[in-house]
């Protein structure tokens, strides 16, 4: 496809043109979290909006995490629209009780009579040997508990639509963007994530994952960062002559199982590629999705590449042995074929 | 209270070592990072956060403490490390990921552990002091000696955790003082912007425990303060909070551009650099001679050359080795 005038941006870009747009035509609109407003956040995705739009929505908090997302919960349910920052998702564990009792229960809590309109937005993964506390995806836990829609953009262009998106739903989104698509000047980024992003507003239906790579023989499911890991895998295969599908889930909750359910039928194989930890978590849930729904359309036993069951290493030799690849991929459906 | 003259060798002995070991670490980092830079590649990838000119906090409050006192640290633990004693060798290797480092590779710069002098550290901000309150309070429970201190930024001050674990302590009146390292900034967010009283250590009063701001820097000033703080633990008459004025005389981390510094602050920081005026201290007040100084700064060099060899020529951690120590053998 050929686009006239195209546009990349990087993630980061695309996250922070999101809402401004959105703080053009909508004044309930705001911003709060740790270096967001000089810095335009540590991952680049509120650049340029405090020139634009001032300090009094564009708002530095202290590192009171509590108390600023606590306080969006509250703002969310007065009428405004708050966009808050968890710097490294990491961090929930000072603030979870915000999260996924107040933001997460209140609309049912209230019989629906209550409506908390607020994203979420945090930077998830490891890979540039940041250690334990700060390479965490922890997909799994949000999407594990009830009250919150999850997203995770593995490019520009769905990073813009579903930052929209968000913005614009009446429930609490969780926004998980991955550092190493970002796009920032000081971290590696996966060329894959920069893509050409349309100028006006649109949004990108949170709930519906897409199919990146059609294929015939196996299906490679992922989300972020994996997805084009699945994708580099898939092109390794066609050159052995095997036709791999990829699927991008984009949203954990709601999970597109419709999506998940058609491919596999299709190919009769399942790869789960998830840079979360293993167990209880989203390859689990995928899996379980078509084998609950069908098992007979299963020509071999589904895998999963996920983080082991560790805390994240900081040396690198130790991380990069931890971390899904396409290698470890290809392996993978090397082990399906004779299985 | 003065520090005696070995004192006051050994604080600027512990400077000085400091501020070489960061200085190494800081051109060190830079390999295999140039032209590109990318956090993840050289010898020692992922975030670091440098203490050059947050000495003085370290060495006139570990001053007073001993191996078995107990102290708590944060994402920027190098000064505090140095001067509580930690293994330096072991340090350096751990932060170059290494086999022989103090966690084998696992933990890195912002999770220095070293059980021999009691040192740990945290990179989630504030998350220093629970640990610190429970380690005074077993001390008591056990009646064994010894204190805790928690090493907190000012930025950490307005942690929830922060305040649970200080009403806590003053609570159960354990052998703990908070020390908090007040250098104006939480990455880009500057302490008046952030916090909304000027001296954190007026806090203390919520808690009904002394608290006291020390000015300038100084390593002679924060040796009396800690001193105090330090031997009211020891007696047995509880916590006490510290706010010490200080500065960063680098980035948040190696690779921020400090755009949000008002023009001109880190000039006017660097005149003030900590070192140099202690030496000149040292000589005025004929506490040392220009030739005792120049052998500690010497020595020092060796220190830290040694150590960083030591870690450059340790091997890589075997990859599987991730998987262990999950859980206690
Ligand atoms: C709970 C939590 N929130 C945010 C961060 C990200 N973070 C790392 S350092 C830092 C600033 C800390 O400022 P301060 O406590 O003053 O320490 P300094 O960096 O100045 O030494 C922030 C916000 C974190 N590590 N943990
Ligand atoms: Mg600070």
């Amino acid at each position: 496809m050929t686009i006239s005038n195209e546009r990349k941006l990087t993630i980061a870009r695309a996250m922070a043109e999101a809402i401004q747009e959105e703080m053009q035509i909508d004044p309930s609109v705001f911003v709060m979290g740790e270096d967001i407003a000089a810095l335009g956040g540590v991952y680049g995705n509120t650049r340029g909006l405090l020139e634009e739009f001032g300090a009094e929505r564009i708002r530095d908090t202290p590192i009171s995490e509590t108390a600023f997302i606590g306080a969006a919960v509250g703002a969310a349910q007065d009428g405004m629209r708050p966009v808050v920052e968890l710097m490294f998702v990491d961090f929930f564990g000072v603030c979870f009780d915000a999260i996924y009792n107040l933001m997460a229960k209140n609309t049912y809590f209230s019989g629906g009579n209550v409506k908390v309109p607020m994203v979420l937005m945090t930077s998830t993964g490891g890979g540039y040997s940041d250690a334990g506390q700060h390479s965490q995806c922890l997909y799994g836990t949000f999407a594990h508990l009830p009250g919150m829609k999850v997203v995770a953009p593995s490019n520009a262009y769905d990073a813009k639509g579903l930052m929209t998106a968000a913005m614009r739903d009446d429930s609490p989104v969780v926004y998980m963007y991955h550092k190493r698509l970002q796009g920032m000047g000081w971290l590696g980024t996966e060329a894959g994530a920069t893509v050409h992003v349309p100028d006006e507003s649109y949004t990108v239906e949170i709930g519906k994952a897409n199919v990146v790579r059609e294929g015939t023989d196996v299906t490679i499911v992922s989300l972020g960062l994996g997805v084009h890991q699945g994708l580099a895998a898939a092109a390794t295969l066609a050159e052995q002559g095997v036709s791999a599908e990829v699927v991008d889930l984009v949203s954990l909750v709601p999970l597109d199982r419709d999506t998940i359910r058609a491919s596999v039928a299709k190919t009769g194989r399942l790869i789960v590629v998830d840079e979360d930890y293993m167990s209880y978590g989203v390859s689990a849930e995928v899996i379980a999705s078509v084998t609950e729904h069908d098992i007979s359309v299963l020509k071999s036993a589904p895998t999963r590449i996920a983080y082991p069951d560790v805390p994240i290493p900081y040396a690198r030799v130790m991380e990069q042995y931890c971390l899904p690849n396409a290698e470890k991929i290809v392996a993978a459906w090397d082990q399906m074929k004779v299985a | 209270m003065t520090p005696a003259r070995d004192e006051q060798h050994w604080m600027y002995r512990m400077m000085v070592t400091s501020r070489k070991f960061e200085e190494s670490i800081e051109a060190i980092y830079m390999e295999g990072k140039t032209p590109a830079f990318n956090m993840a590649d050289g010898p020692i990838p992922g975030e670091m956060h440098l203490s050059n000119g947050q000495e003085p906090v370290a060495v006139g409050v570990c001053a007073h403490l001993n191996a078995e006192d107990v102290v708590t640290a944060t994402h920027r633990p190098h000064h505090q490390a140095i001067a509580k004693g930690v293994n330096l060798e072991r340090m350096a290797a751990e932060i170059f990921g290494k086999k022989t480092g103090l966690s084998g590779g696992r933990g890195g710069h912002m999770h220095i552990f070293d059980a021999d002098v009691n040192f740990a550290c945290s990179g989630i901000i504030a998350q220093g002091m629970g640990p610190a309150v429970g380690a005074a309070l077993s001390r008591k429970m056990q009646n064994k000696p010894g204190v805790a201190v928690a090493f907190v930024g000012e930025g950490a001050v307005n942690q929830g955790g922060w305040h649970e674990a200080m009403n806590l302590a003053a609570l159960w009146k354990v052998p703990f003082v908070c020390v908090i390292e007040d250098n104006a900034w939480g990455i880009s967010v500057a302490k008046d912007a952030s916090t909304a009283i000027a001296n954190n250590s007026d806090r203390a009063a919520a808690y009904g425990i002394p608290g006291k701001r020390i000015e300038g820097n100084d390593p002679y000033a924060i040796y009396e303060a800690a001193g105090e703080a330090i031997a009211r633990a020891r007696a047995g008459d509880g916590p006490s909070l510290l706010e010490i004025d200080t500065y960063r005389l680098a980035g948040h981390f190696m690779g921020d551009a400090e755009g949000y510094r008002p023009e001109g602050e880190k000039d006017a920081l660097f005149d003030k650099d900590p070192i140099p005026r202690m030496r000149s201290k040292m000589i005025a007040d004929g506490v040392a001679t220009e030739a005792e100084l120049a052998g500690i700064e010497t020595d020092a060099a060796a220190t830290v050359d040694a150590a960083i060899s030591f870690a450059r020529s340790s091997d890589d951690p075997a990859p599987e080795d991730a998987l262990t120590k999950v859980f206690a053998a």
